[in-house]
């Protein structure tokens, strides 16, 4: 018996012995002196990659890029090592987070002129709401958060966060897979505010999240762009960037705010306090200011710019697209605010009931 | 003599030092972060948590697709098995080889793969709605989740099996076959019973990780399904709670015992057995 | 029995055909190319993960053979009671489900500061491949004739020098396997590598988990295509000579 169960085990390992030689010796890089190393830590396809060939080619730096999906997933990595990262591009209830537990260290604005010279005064403002002062971060990309719907799957017009709870469409509904995201569409529909830290509210948002549950197709973070193109779903909930995308892929597809009001985020900059390279962090942060490179990424990724300079570039016709740089007037937005740790605990619980249900 | 004792201690230090470092230690400080607070306070909260609605329906929903995984690997793999046995009296060990090939290939991605297969535009509802019938919700159920389970761990019930099968003496099987059992009294008293320390550890080797994965479950499950393995791990890597999530892992770590155990158990009776038939034969 | 084949290859056949699609998104059939055989070269990304897996499996079944086979050494000399539970101990990492083994190391590495990366990995992947060695080799070391060992001490041989000369090329295919069984072990691992990887490195496995997010890249579909097939090849043709070596051996009979 043994002798057999041996054989078998070799069958299985002998390519092991044809992969070996494939490898060759690559793990060299990365050891020994990182003076000159820079570590990126951003959200997964959210930067045009030639950029960092740029960045690269220009000073000489030596990016190491890592992606994380949420900023629930890179938060715990970043604070269990903080001087494992030197830029990160969090989300805005984030940075007030990482900022009051002394992760990231204020920004020297001198060292930034890009930024100064070309992020336009209104979103300044707007990301003041999370970082007062706007002392920690420098804004990279925004929009808000909608309905994207199939208009061969949905021929009534979309308006309102209900339509997510009509029995009609059953199995095709996406929902965002991040909680925070997920509890923003029931407190919006309810017509409270998504910073609510109300426990009657909140269960009130849980009652009405989990009485969705059986409509739901999936609860998805990125794959419901692809999903959507693929016709997999009626209805789901995405981030505008991620919508304009989708409807060059396929020509049904069409994107609305809700008249509840909505989420607007900002993804910023910031540099980590235990960052060993900060003079590399900050000149990451002014290169991906300057026009031509924040084009390049808007051309990448297709969320709205807050770079001015980059704006003056593009074509007229891009600017007047609603669904990119809509008129901040005409709808409710409201940005995520970061709540304390006891809240998000509360949150957190509450979500895992709704998972669990 | 002593010389050569002396060497093998010599020996022995490292992997000593090794298994309290990175096997003793690291478990004993599971068990520390499950039986405090955040505050390093003792506190026996983390393990009851498990009692919480969420967590105490992630545990029994992640049993029971985990045994039903485990018993659909079982009537697959037995069967199988002894056909595989047959075709390698005639043939060769090309059929063996066919069932341990697909494991080089990631599996996640094979696992992923299913996906494609089986949502809404996926390979059998396009089939399905071409032959004008009604397509069905396969993908994000929990019978997805058991099919993932299956696809992977069926091997992990193959092998044991498929060992103890091989090894089963023909003679024996002759011999009650010409003391006049038919197939089906041969099978129940001959084979089968011969056949369980390798369908024991079968089980157990498919049991387990069925029953604490969480990426079978967020590969297939679109996220609508949670199983004990997902709440561990979203303790630890999203909600940054690690006191719970140790908490919740040893009592995870207590059906693990309770497997070894009964692995053991089964494994001292096949070595009893053994002697026995040895000193039989003496 | 033709069913669980089917269903043992259908994904594989299915990510095969997808390496060949034109289009990036899974869903849609964008004509045949090879595009991404050739593009997958020059994506640095998967290259140094694939890199990483392979020196990683490597490192680590070739640290867990040493330890593994002294310890075989060292656990046959010691009292029965003593060696089992010692073995017991051992085994651990093997019996344990890998959410609790990866949990307990990233524990272990928080508590004592160590920053998390490649370092992380391999001693997490050494020691949950010390059992597979210890399996295979221990009764391999075991059936030996312990006189011959002393016989050669008895003849002035350095005892490792003895050991080199009589011990090892007798436990050699026994270490092979479990050095090989161990290697695979490692190439597999996805869990227990989630909670022990650090910055900016990956392996296949947690490089995959990451971009099923966001939509796996069809470069990686032609790499796993690629390692498949080259595996398939292999095993036929060791499977044939092996069927006719065996003829040949039984015709000589």
């Amino acid at each position: 018996m043994r002798s057999n169960m041996k054989k078998m085990v070799l069958l299985l390992c002998i390519p092991a012995l044809l992969a070996a030689p494939l490898s060759g010796c690559g793990k060299n890089e990365g050891s020994g002196d990182d003076s000159n190393l820079l570590v990126v830590y951003n959200y997964g396809e959210y930067l045009d990659p030639e950029v960092i060939d740029l960045f690269e080619e220009e000073t000489g730096y030596k990016v190491l890029y890592d992606v994380y999906e949420t900023n629930e997933i890179m938060y715990p990595k970043v604070a269990a090592n903080p001087s494992q990262y030197d830029v990160i591009c969090p989300s805005d209830y984030m940075v007030t987070r990482m900022a009051e537990e002394g992760l990231i260290a204020e920004l020297d604005m001198e060292a930034l002129p890009n930024a100064k010279k070309y992020i336009g005064q209104e979103y300044w403002k707007m990301s003041e709401s999370f970082d007062p002062g706007n002392r920690y971060s420098v804004p990279y990309l925004w929009g808000t958060v909608g309905i994207m719907y199939n208009r061969s799957m949905v021929d009534e017009e979309v308006r309102s966060w209900d339509i997510l709870w009509d029995p009609k469409y059953y199995d095709n509904i996406l929902m965002q897979d991040s909680m925070r995201d997920l509890f923003a569409v029931a407190l919006k529909k309810l017509g409270y505010s998504l910073n609510t830290t109300d426990l009657k509210e909140l269960q009130e948002a849980k009652e009405l999240l989990i009485e969705q549950k059986p409509l739901v197709q999936a609860y998805v973070v990125d794959e419901v762009r692809d999903k959507m193109i693929a016709g997999e779903s009626a209805l789901g909930v995405i981030y505008s960037g991620e919508a304009e995308y989708s409807r060059w892929e396929n020509e049904d597809l069409a994107y609305c705010i809700p008249e509840e009001g909505t989420n607007v985020w900002i993804d910023s900059w910031v540099m980590t306090k235990e960052s060993r390279h900060k003079k590399a962090a900050l000149e990451w942060i002014d290169f991906l200011c300057r026009p031509e490179i924040a084009l390049m990424n808007f051309e990448f990724i297709y969320y709205s710019t807050p770079n001015t300079g980059a704006m003056d570039l593009m074509e007229e016709e891009l600017l007047e697209n609603d669904v990119l740089f809509p008129d901040l007037s005409k709808y409710k937005l409201e940005p995520l605010q970061y709540l304390g740790k006891e809240a998000e605990r509360m949150y957190y619980n509450l979500w895992k009931e709704i998972k669990s249900a | 003599m002593t010389k050569t004792r002396r060497i093998s201690g010599f020996l022995g230090l490292p992997f000593v030092f090794w298994a309290a470092a990175f096997i003793i230690i690291p478990l004993l400080m599971v068990v520390w972060y499950g039986l405090t607070d955040e505050n390093g306070a003792l506190t026996f909260a983390n393990i009851a948590a498990i009692a919480q609605p969420a967590h105490a329906k992630a545990l029994l929903l992640a049993l029971l697709l985990s045994l039903l995984a485990t018993a659909v690997c079982f009537l697959l793999a037995y069967p199988l098995c002894m056909f595989l046995v047959e075709a390698q009296k005639t043939s060769n060990s090309f059929l063996t080889m066919l069932l341990i090939v697909p494991m080089w290939m990631n599996f996640l991605l094979r696992t992923y793969a299913w996906q494609s297969i089986l949502e809404k535009t996926g390979i059998i509802n396009t089939f399905l709605t071409a032959i004008g019938l009604q397509p069905l919700r396969l993908i994000n159920t929990n019978g997805a989740i058991v099919l993932g389970m299956v696809y992977n761990f069926l091997p992990f019930m193959v092998l044991p099996i498929y060992n103890v099968l091989e090894d089963i003496d023909k003679n024996v099987i002759n011999a009650a076959r010409d003391l006049g059992a038919n197939g089906r009294q041969t099978f129940l008293k001959v084979i089968f019973p011969l056949s369980l320390p390798g369908v024991i550890s079968g089980i157990t080797m498919v049991f387990i990780p069925a029953l604490t994965t969480f990426v079978v479950s967020s590969l297939l499950g679109g996220g609508k399904i949670l199983l004990i393995g997902n709440v561990i791990e979203q303790e630890f890597m999203v909600a940054y709670d690690w006191n719970l999530g140790s908490g919740l892992s040893l009592v995870l770590l207590l059906f693990i015992i309770i497997n070894v155990v009964v692995s053991v158990i089964s494994e001292r009776g096949e070595e009893e057995l053994r002697r026995r038939k040895s000193d039989a034969e003496a | 029995m033709a069913l669980i084949f089917l269903f043992m290859y259908a994904p594989i056949a299915l990510l095969i055909v997808q390496s060949f699609n034109k289009s990036k998104s899974r869903g849609r059939w964008g004509g045949f190319t090879f595009e991404w055989y050739g593009s997958l070269f020059s994506d640095e990304s998967i290259i140094e993960a694939f890199t990483n897996t392979i020196t990683l499996a490597l490192l680590s079944s070739l640290i867990a053979v040493v330890l593994g086979t002294a310890a075989c050494i060292f656990l046959t000399k010691l009292k029965k009671r003593t060696r089992s539970i010692l073995m017991g101990v051992a085994n651990v990492p093997m019996l344990n489900a890998d959410i609790v083994t990866g949990i307990s190391f990233m524990l272990l590495f928080i508590t004592l500061r160590i920053e998390f990366g490649y370092s992380t990995i391999l001693l997490a992947h050494i020691t949950f491949n010390i059992p597979y060695v210890i399996l295979n080799v221990m009764p391999s070391y075991r059936d030996l004739n312990p006189h011959i060992y002393e016989a050669a001490l008895d003849l002035g041989a350095s005892p490792a020098y003895a050991f080199f000369k009589t011990v090892l090329p007798e436990i050699l295919p026994a270490i092979l396997s479990g050095g090989l069984m161990a290697f695979t072990m490692s190439i597999d691992d996805f869990i227990i590598t989630h909670f022990t990887a650090g910055a900016g490195v990956q392996t296949l496995s947690t490089k995959i988990y990451s971009e099923v997010k966001l939509g796996i890249k069809p470069e990686m579909y032609a790499l796993s295509s690629m390692i498949f097939l080259a595996v398939l090849i292999l095993l036929i043709l060791v499977n044939r000579v092996q069927g006719s070596s065996r003829k040949a051996q039984e015709e000589e009979v």
